[in-house]
Order: structure tokens, then sequence, then C-alpha cells
């Protein structure tokens, strides 16, 4: 079998909290042992709240959070420390879609500087790049005198179609998403959603999705990873996750999730009925009932398959 | 709708006027600023041949200072450049990088804004010797510390912007990070406290030149001409008021200018495409 | 019958006036809310629909001022008010919650404070007893040891509690209505639904009315009874909740429903529809913000109409 595209084994991502010579350094263990697998063609959804370490994970896999320990592999090479990539080559590898539209580009540059400078950057003749240019921005549905303006002359919506063709223009294998909706207005919303999908399958693009919005990832994902302090807690299909949620914090997102539809039948039950129990000799961990605590090391727990590719977060009893 | 900018208009049109005074002297007087004196005509009142009147070696004042306008000008932006530099420089690679060097770099900010400036500029003009160019060095190391501040606290609210993760993450080297990224957007800050640093420039060269380490005379500048007037000022008020005047109104002009550009450049009065 | 209205808006029009005409934000906007009724004004942003609230209480910023219409309250017109009666009104029968709790609190002083000054300003209270009643204020709203929390300042809280707070402070007064600005969408899911549960909660409890402003259906839905959906700045539908979302008539309240990703909407793998492009239904934008307003077609449901036959 070869390798996967993306593999994060083991990742800790730590970070220390109120330095001081006397006492021993606390550390806030914002990923403490995340592994996950990111096929070709695939999305997958991170979800979680703020703080569960969805964002530093991503981070860690574009190299803008050196990992505290653990491995990040991609094609079966790994990309993290000395060993790894450099910054050319790991440009070409992973690029990010940012959640403020606004924020991320850059407003003394026209679109045309965002996106022609990088190519220039990797070795691009002047005319390639304007050639490459035109194309992506037909790709995410600009059309090619946007080249010549400035961030702040285009609508929300517009600004995340430059974001997705900044990410776009060097050909990366992964495309890291970052509440790439959130920001966006309810209609906004569907357009950037629909043309993600598009890409996707007209490039086949692989993206790694992080999200809080339960409803953009049912719609989008393929698989979904439940991150709740800096562990996942539950991770499978996404057919499974949504149709079958089994850890308590899982069931806890959906039940929560404000949906229109509950109006209309209130007597859904959006998480198929009772709690199913967790597996033999078993609790689910972590106990959503007390928040875990981020500076200790947490209690031994494993990830255990419950069914096809469907795995929660177990400790024993 | 944008407010009529006085302060922008009324310290611009000052500068506009300085700046022409000192391009096109020449043409503005045919004295010449330095040889043309004639003890003749010493001590004159202003009158419709000498507009400024004459200093006590009967060389017109006006002439004076036009041709001062040139050395105090050329002070001014020049050392504001060299600051604008330094401060530059150090403030964004300090926030951008952090760590030791950014501690070496505040430190170092703080050590400067302890020491009042002028001490420091007559300091390096002790050694240096008097002259333009020992000027141009003095000034230009001595007033970058609050560029550095204002570049340091941009960049540190600008490098967590989406825009420069990205660029990082599109293999943009460090430098290359600061120069397009970084440095673009804080033209407008920046902009402002160097039309102040100008103003400043201009007066510390007066101070300097006044004490005589500056500009020695014969050659004009407004300080020097202060520092020749000072004998005078009883009997010859205008050879000191003239200078006094233009140096009131250069720095005057400058300021103005730094306020009018901060509220042109303020985002808040910026119309917005959405 | 139902009881009068507490708050009638009537021909509301909201810009900024200038020589030739005003600039029109919010146009013709015309709604009633019933004592203890839960109002939803959802729309995106630019729509109108958090002017229209400020409007309301007197709080919006200049340029920006009411340009024609009626705001009742009570029967009482709210433009015709003095500056001071207003002050009066605000906090006490009206109150207000926002976005951002850190903004709108005073990091300077602690909660307890905070809500106090509430009691002393409207009640005419002594400082040591609205220090009591601020207690059982926190109390209410379910922040754990109220007694340590009134000692708290804003920035030794979680976003979550210091929305609490907010609710404590607008509720202090026990207010006929409570204007709540897109109260949870700084807040985490979890979070969201329990300050949500709260204020339905604290408001049935209270008969207070809510009018609750948000971009998110989802929110709208679980909270209110009837809603409004804005659109460049127009009230382009008016229903109950659940005719709204069973049968969205406006053409741009369906593109907004067809537009949202909902939980249980992907079938099987090959399930995904695309999601609804509202500008490609609605291809003329112009057309809608002109004309194509919505006509109730059963007075009897529509509450407007309603009034308008009793008075």
């Amino acid at each position: 079998m070869t390798a996967p595209l993306l593999e994060i084994r083991d990742l800790h991502v730590h970070f220390p909290v109120g330095k001081s010579l006397l006492k021993r350094n606390r550390v806030l263990r914002a990923v403490s042992g995340v592994d996950l697998t990111l096929a070709r063609g695939e999305c997958l959804s991170i979800v979680g709240e703020s703080g569960c370490g969805k964002s530093t994970t991503a981070l860690a896999v574009m190299g803008l959070q050196a990992p505290t320990s653990g491995d990040i592999l991609v094609e079966g090479d790994s990309i993290v420390g000395s060993a790894g990539p450099d910054r050319m080559a790991r440009a070409r590898i992973a690029q990010m879609v940012f959640q403020d539209p606004y924020a991320s580009l850059n407003p003394r540059q026209t679109v045309h500087g965002s996106l022609s400078a990088p190519l220039r950057l990797h070795g691009a003749s002047k005319g390639e790049a304007d050639e490459r240019v035109a194309a992506i921005l037909g790709k995410v549905g600009l059309l090619p005198d946007h080249a010549s303006r400035y961030p702040h002359e285009f609508s929300g919506g517009q600004r995340q179609r430059i974001g997705i063709a900044r990410a776009l223009i060097l050909g990366p294998r992964i495309l890291m998403l970052d509440e790439p909706v959130s920001a966006l207005d309810v209609s906004v919303r569907a357009q950037i959603i629909n043309l993600l999908l598009d890409l996707q399958e007209e490039m086949s693009l692989s993206f790694v999705m992080i999200s809080h919005d339960l409803g953009v990832v049912e719609h989008m994902s393929d698989r979904v990873a439940v991150m709740y302090f800096g562990q996942i807690v539950e991770t499978g299909p996404w057919d499974a996750i949504f149709a079958r949620p089994t850890h308590p914090y899982t069931r806890k997102l959906i039940e929560t999730i404000p949906d229109p539809d509950t109006v209309l039948h209130p007597d859904r039950d959006r998480t198929a009925g009772k709690a199913p129990p967790p597996p033999d000799g078993l609790r689910f961990y972590p106990d959503t009932a007390n928040r875990p605590d981020v500076h200790g090391t947490p209690a031994p727990s494993d990830l255990v398959e419950i069914g096809p590719g469907h795995w929660i977060r177990c400790a024993p009893v | 709708m944008r407010r009529f900018n006085l302060n922008l208009w009324l310290g611009g049109g000052l500068v506009l006027l300085v700046l022409v005074g000192a391009v096109f002297a020449p043409w503005l007087t045919h004295f010449d600023p330095v040889f043309d004196a004639n003890l003749m005509v010493s001590e004159q009142p202003p009158d419709g041949q000498f507009w400024f009147g004459t200093d006590e070696q009967g060389r017109d004042v006006f002439t004076r200072v036009l041709y001062g306008a040139r050395i105090s000008l050329t002070v001014g932006i020049v050392s504001q450049i060299i600051n604008s530099v330094i401060g530059l420089s150090l403030g964004i690679s300090a926030a951008y990088w952090g760590g030791w060097w950014d501690d070496l770099v505040n430190g170092l900010t703080n050590v400067m804004l302890a020491i009042p400036s002028l001490i420091f500029a007559l300091a390096i003009m002790a050694i240096l010797g008097p002259g333009l160019p020992s000027l141009l060095i003095a000034l230009g190391l001595t007033n970058w510390s609050w560029t550095c501040r204002i570049a340091r606290s941009s960049t540190l609210s600008l490098k967590g912007q989406g825009y420069v993760q990205a660029a990082r993450t599109l293999g943009y080297g460090d430098i290359r990070i600061m120069a397009t990224q970084l440095l673009p957007n804080m033209v407008g800050p920046i902009l402002v406290i160097s039309t102040l640093g100008i103003g400043a420039a201009v007066l510390a060269e007066a101070a300097l030149s006044f004490l005589g380490l500056g500009i020695r005379p014969p050659f004009p500048s407004w300080g020097s001409m202060l520092t020749g007037a000072r004998e005078l000022i009883i009997i010859a008020p205008w050879a000191a008021i003239f200078p006094g005047l233009a140096i009131f109104v250069t720095v005057l002009g400058f300021n103005l200018l730094g306020d009018g550009l901060r509220d042109y450049l303020d985002p808040h009065m910026r119309s917005r495409a959405t | 019958m139902t009881a009068a209205p507490l708050l009638e808006l009537k021909h509301l029009h909201v810009g900024i006036p200038q020589r030739a005409g005003a600039i029109e934000i919010v146009k013709d906007v015309g709604l009633t809310i019933l004592p203890g009724e839960a109002f939803g004004l959802v729309g995106e942003s630019g729509s109108g629909k958090s002017l229209t609230a400020l409007s309301l209480i007197r709080l919006l910023k200049r340029p920006l001022a009411v340009t024609g219409g009626e705001i009742l309250f009570k029967g009482q017109d709210l433009r015709a008010l003095t500056d001071r009666a207003m002050r009066e009104l605000r906090g006490d029968r009206i109150a207000m919650i926002f976005q951002e709790p850190m903004t709108a609190l005073n990091p300077l002083k602690t909660v307890g404070r905070q809500i106090a000054e509430m009691f002393v300003l409207h009640r005419g209270m002594g400082w040591a007893e609205a220090g009591r009643k601020a207690i059982d204020a926190l109390a209410s709203v379910k922040v754990p040891a109220p007694e340590e929390r009134v000692r708290a300042y804003p920035f030794q809280m979680s976003g979550g509690m210091r929305q609490r707070v907010m609710i404590a402070i607008a509720l202090a007064c026990d207010p006929d209505l409570l204007i709540a600005d897109e109260p949870t969408t700084a807040l985490d899911v979890t979070v969201q639904d329990e300050v949500l549960k709260l204020i339905a909660e604290l408001c049935a409890e209270r008969g207070t009315a809510v009018l609750m402003i948000s971009h998110d259906l989802g929110v709208i839905a679980n909270m209110c009874q009837r809603v409004g959906v804005m659109y460049a700045g127009k009230l382009v539908e008016e229903r109950d909740t659940y005719d709204l979302f069973a049968d969205p008539r406006h053409p741009y309240t369906q593109g907004l429903l067809g537009a949202l990703p909902r939980l249980g909407t992907r079938h099987g793998a090959a399930g995904r529809q695309r999601l609804v492009d509202i500008d490609s239904l609605i291809s003329d934008r112009e057309v809608l913000r002109h004309d194509f307003c919505y006509q109730p077609r059963n007075p009897i449901r529509d509450p407007r109409q309603r009034a308008e036959a009793r008075a």
C-alpha cells in the first residue's frame, strides 16, 4: 500500500505558560497526541470548539508552528525538523485558505501582485506567471480585469475567492481550509462552498478543513475528526459520525448546534436516539462533565474502533 | 465625504514655500549669500532693496535665509532618512524575529529615549568636528527611536495577519516578507513620524549651528545666522528675527503636515468599498 | 383577544439626512412585538437589522438618524421623548445585549458593581442593597458562586460568563423588552446553546419580550415565535417561525434557507446537493430591492393588521 498523502503521527504541541525561574515551567498542551491521515482527493474535517487544538494542528502541518514531538509525513516523507523540505519545497506541499477574508490579503498589493509574486519567487517567468494568474482567476470565478484591483475594492466573498486563488497558485498537494466560510454571509457561504467542492472535483484537490460549523462539515467532508482539549475523541467517515455519533462530546456538539429544522420537526432526534454505551470494560474519555486539565499529563486513553474506520476515545474503567 | 483638512493644506503649503525658496534661491535673489558683503550697507533695516535688511557685514538677510533653507532642508530630510532606515530595520526585524534580538533592540531604544538626543548629537559633533557631513551623521544617529517603536508595534500587530502567514507558507524569506508585506502597510504612521522628525532635525541643526558646532560662518545656516545676529539684537533685530521666523515656519509646516497626514491616512476617514 | 402591542414600528426609515433627501438604509420597516413574545430579525450583514434595533433605543451613531416613521412603545412615541426620558427608559423598560460582551462591559469595574448600578440608577436603591440584589441577579443567570464572582472583573471571566453578566445587567430591572443583537455569535456552540436557553428561560419567566437579531437562522428558529427577514433595508417577509421555515414565500427567504448547509440534509455518499446560490436565484436584485415585498395573505396571522384592525 502506498503511503497516505498526509499522515500525522502522535503530534504534540505544548506551549510554555507562566515563565518563572523558581517554579517548574507549566505547559499548555494545545495538541496532545493527535494521529490523522488524509487520503488523496479526500476532505478531512477537524471540528471542535475554540481552544481544542484544531488550529494548532493546522499550523503545525503548515510549518507555522513547530511540533513539540511527533511526526508529520507527506507521501511517506517527514516534513518536520531539519530533515524536512526547505521553504520553497514546503510551499508546494500545503497551502492555506484563511478564515478572515479581510485580514488575509495584503491591502497594498493588487490581486495580480498577490498571485504572481509567489510564482515569480518559485522561478516562473513573467509571461508564465501572468498566464497562470489569469487561469486561476477564471477558475475561482473572477474576471481578468479584477487582477489590477486592490483588496478593498472587493466584497468578502470575492476576497475569499482571491484567497483560494492564492492558495492554489503554486499547485499544492494539500489545501488547508481554516474556517473558510465562517466569516461570510449565508448566501456568500453557499457560493464559496460550491466553489470549493467544484474545484475539488475539477482539480482533484485534497482538503483538510478546520471548522466548528457542523452543517458545513457534514456537507463537505468525507471523514471527520472531533477534537476536544487537544485530543481526538471521535473520528470516522462523515456518515458514521452524523448518523451514529457515539462519544458524548460529539453528541453534545451535534445536539447544541442551532438547527432551523428543529422548528419543523421538534421531535426529530439529531443524535439518533439514546446514547450508546461505551465498549465493554471501557469508559468514554474525556468525561465531558469535567473540563480536562490542559496543563497536566492526560490520563491514559486510546482510540477504539467501533465500526469500519469509526473510532472513539476511551479509557479503562 | 472628507472634511477639509486644514493641517494638511497649511502644513503642505508652508513646507512647499520653504522648498521653493531653497530650490530656486539663485533665481529669487541676485545677491550671493557669502561674498556679497558690503560694509557700506551693513545693518540696514528692511526696505525695497534688502527685503529682510542686512547683517553686520552688509549681506542681504533675505538671500541668506533662502540659502539657509537649502542647508536646513538638506539636514532635515537626509538625517531623517538615515533615522527612518535605522528605525525601520531595527523595529521591524525586532518584532518579527523576537527573542534576544527584540530584547536588545528594545533596550537600545529605551537608552536612546532616555538620553536627550540634542546632548547625544552634541557629543557626536564634538568627536567628528563641525561641518555638514558630521551634522548629518550626528542627527541621523540620534532620532530613530520613535520610528523604531512605531515600526515595532506595527509589525507586532501585522505579523499575525493572514497575508503575512500566507506569505510564509508561500515560501517568502523573512527579509522579503518584511519588505513586501510589513513595510508597505506601515507607511502611514511612518510618514507622519518622519515629517515630525524632519521638523525636529531642522530645529536641532539650528541649535547645533547656533552653538557653533554645526555649519560654521560664513556659510548661511539659520542657526549660524542667529549666532552672528546675537550681538546685533538691539541695533539690527531683523538679522535675528528673519532666520528665527524661517525656523519657526519650517518646523510648524512639517508638524502641521505630520498632523494632517495622520488624519489623511486614518483608515476611518478613508472611503471603503464593500 | 391578544394584549395591546408592546412595540410597534410604523414605516420606520433610517438613513443619513442630507440637504437633498436622505440616503436611506432602513426603508419602511413596520413590525409589531407583543408583550412576552420573542421576535427574530434575520438578515445578512448590511441588511439594516441592527440599525433597526439601535434606532428603537436612540443609539444610532451620527450621521445616522431616524428619518421617518413612528416607534410606539406601549403606545408612547419614542421619537417624541426627551433624551433624558429616553435614558430612563433604556436599561429600565428596554434593555439591550450585544455581540461582544467584552466591549460592552466596563473593564475597570467589577461585574457586581456594574449590575448594582442598574438598581441604583433605575430603582433608587442604596449601594449596599443594590450589591445584595446584584448577587441574586448573578445567581439568576446561573453564574456559579455568585457571592465571589460579583467581585470579579470582566477580563477574569470567559466569554460565556461575560455574556451571562450582560444578561444579568439587562434583566436587572425586569424590562418589558430585551433587544439581543447577535448575542451568541462570538461564542462556541455549546456555550451558545446554554446562553440561548438562559435567555429563553429568564424572559419566559419574567414575561419579557425579546427582539432577537441574528444572521443565524438556526438561532432564530430555536428562539423566536415570529420572524422578520430583512434584506437591503427592507422587511421582505414576516411570519410565524414555523410557517416561514415550512413554506418560505419570498424568493430571498427561499434562497437564504437553500443556501444553508443543514444537518441531516446529505444522504448517502453521492447525496451532496449543491447549495442554492441566491444570486442565481434572484437574478435581478434590484427588482427585489424596490418592489417585491411580501404581502401577508392571512390578516389574522399578521399582528400588524391585527393591531391596525383594533385601532
